[in-house]
């Protein structure tokens, strides 16, 4: 049975597809709402319906709530999924499909507003007894408190904005100088860019690891954790590649990591998919940066050591359903490895955008979570982001000689990709050895455009 | 003598730093060279448009926040 009649996808290209295909497989009606440029593109094929929403810039067209929610009631659709960016984590949002009577697949927009506040994130899981990063307790009043809580906690620190997201709010600072210049500032960028002034300081973990937990709740108590995804190969503090399970982490810490996420999940009272973000000191202790209360785009190398869904799962408790598995029924099998295939120039990450002229993939042994075929333009618009190559193996080793073997068969033309890149780190002693950290594109000595 | 500022690059010119900020030059204001006179975002990342000579700006020939093709000419400095 169907859990919902008909699902309105929120978003475009290769997310969009992949929510599509989960609803196709569970005979559920899909309806596309796309913007100008992307008129031709392939999820607006694969939908059963499709709606155009606005001009080519996503703030005229995929951010805008009204002409979504327009949409949703003309086509008679039950929910709407999000997919990542965008709407994704705007309560704002949420509330008005609420309001609607539309059901919304995610979290309730006040659990949203919680963990999209870092401040009141850390002080949640603070009393749930999950490690959050030394820093100060609550927002910082004035540049007298914060120097007096730096010397407390000792430099170098970062001084954050609550609301910050995206390196945006983001100051590192060396000194009590340093911090006496950055400090105003940091409050005026985060008041306009978040509309909310309030910062706080948290200690620099200079070496770390990006690891992170997924995690699904219902709406009867039960939280699972899907494992733990390792996400540290980052430029300009987003992903390129992310693998599970993590290569840092003994069994015994693993199990410590997975246990404290479902803790702060249970604290929250959280539903539906999302994931615990950690950071990972050099000496292994580890510490809860912040949630992302939606599907990851790494999400699919969770699916290929799982086995599951998690579309699936996520539509099943949005329409109230119980947790298909408990935890013990959850296993994971073998290792995956993600590249993300971005059109930019592999060593100045600057963007590229196109029209691709050709695109060779393999078809074997290889999940291509793409949102582009040949022949389709890459706009200017939106993400660089043109696709997802995924595989997996009995071990580490064996799913690296994999994803070398299907980086080695793909071609794009037409536009500038960091294939190269990714074929790059594959064959790198760091990686390979899988000692690495955040700073591991830094170290290969590639600086991006700022 | 009039020279054409073009976009390196197809994506949204602002004339702006921000939203809430005023715009970087007005027409009629004189420049240096390397000013910035605004910004193209593209896939996300904003690019610089920088004044490649000292002169006022004569005109802007794209509006803010609008959509602009690569080789496109944004202004005229005289």
């Amino acid at each position: 049975m169907a859990y919902f009649n008909k699902v309105l996808i929120a978003n475009r290209g290769e997310i969009a597809l992949r929510i599509i295909d989960t609803c196709k497989k569970l005979g559920i009606q899909t309806v596309a709402v796309y913007s100008e440029a992307d008129a031709d593109a392939p999820f607006v094929h694969a939908a059963d319906e499709a709606v155009c929403v606005g001009p080519s810039q996503a703030k005229k067209s995929y951010l805008v709530v009204d002409k979504i929610i327009d949409v949703a009631k003309e086509t008679n659709t039950d929910a709407i999924h999000p997919g990542y960016g965008f709407l994704s984590e705007n309560p704002d949002f949420v509330e008005r499909c609420e309001k609607e009577n539309i059901t919304f697949i995610g979290p309730s927009a006040d659990i949203m507003k919680i963990m999209g506040s870092k401040l009141s994130a850390r002080e949640q899981m603070q009393k749930a007894n999950v490690p959050v990063v030394p820093g100060s307790e609550g927002k910082l009043n004035s540049i007298e408190e914060a120097l007096e809580t730096a010397e407390t906690l000792g430099y170098p620190l970062m001084l954050k904005a609550s609301a910050g997201g995206g390196g945006i709010g983001m100051k590192l600072v060396h000194s009590r100088e340093e911090l006496e210049r950055a400090f105003d500032s940091t409050v005026q960028q985060a008041e306009s860019y978040f509309n909310d002034g309030a910062v706080f300081l948290e200690k620099l973990i200079t070496k770390p690891r990006h690891i992170e937990v997924q995690v699904v709740a219902d709406h009867h108590g039960n939280v699972v954790h899907v494992f733990e995804r390792e996400c540290s190969v980052q430029r300009r503090n987003q992903k390129i590649i992310e693998e599970s399970p993590s290569p840092f982490l003994n069994e015994e810490k693993r199990a410590e990591l997975l246990e404290a996420a479902v803790r702060g999940v249970k604290e929250i009272g959280y539903t539906n998919a999302g994931t615990m973000e950690f950071i990972f000191d050099e000496d292994g202790s580890f510490y809860f940066l912040e949630m992302n209360t939606r599907l990851q785009v790494e999400h699919p190398v969770t699916e290929e050591v799982s086995g599951l869904d998690l579309v699936e799962w996520q539509l099943k408790v949005a329409a109230g359903e119980k947790l298909p598995l408990v935890q013990e029924d959850i296993q994971k099998q073998g290792h995956a490895i993600e590249c993300r295939l971005y059109a930019e120039d592999p060593k100045t990450f600057f963007p590229s955008p196109g029209t691709i002229e050709k695109l060779t993939v393999p078809s074997e042994n290889v999940r291509l979570d793409f949102g582009v075929i040949e022949g389709s333009k890459v706009t200017p618009f939106y993400d660089p982001m043109i696709g997802k190559i995924i595989v997996h193996g009995a071990g580490r080793s064996a799913a690296i000689e994999n994803m070398k073997r299907v980086l080695d068969q793909i071609e794009v033309e037409g536009l500038t990709t960091n294939l190269d890149l990714l074929k790059q780190i594959m064959e790198n002693k760091d990686f390979v050895s899988g000692n690495y950290t955040t700073q591991f594109i830094k170290s290969l000595g590639l600086e991006g455009v700022s | 003598m009039a020279d054409k500022v073009l976009s390196p690059l197809p994506g949204i010119f602002y004339r702006k730093p921000s939203p809430d900020k005023d715009v970087y030059v007005n027409e009629g204001d004189s420049v240096k060279e390397g000013d910035i006179l605004g910004l193209v975002e593209v896939m996300k990342n904003f690019y610089e448009v920088k004044a490649e000579k000292d002169g006022v700006i004569e005109k802007f020939h794209v509006e803010n926040e609008s959509e602009i093709e690569a080789g496109q000419e944004i202004a005229t400095i005289s």
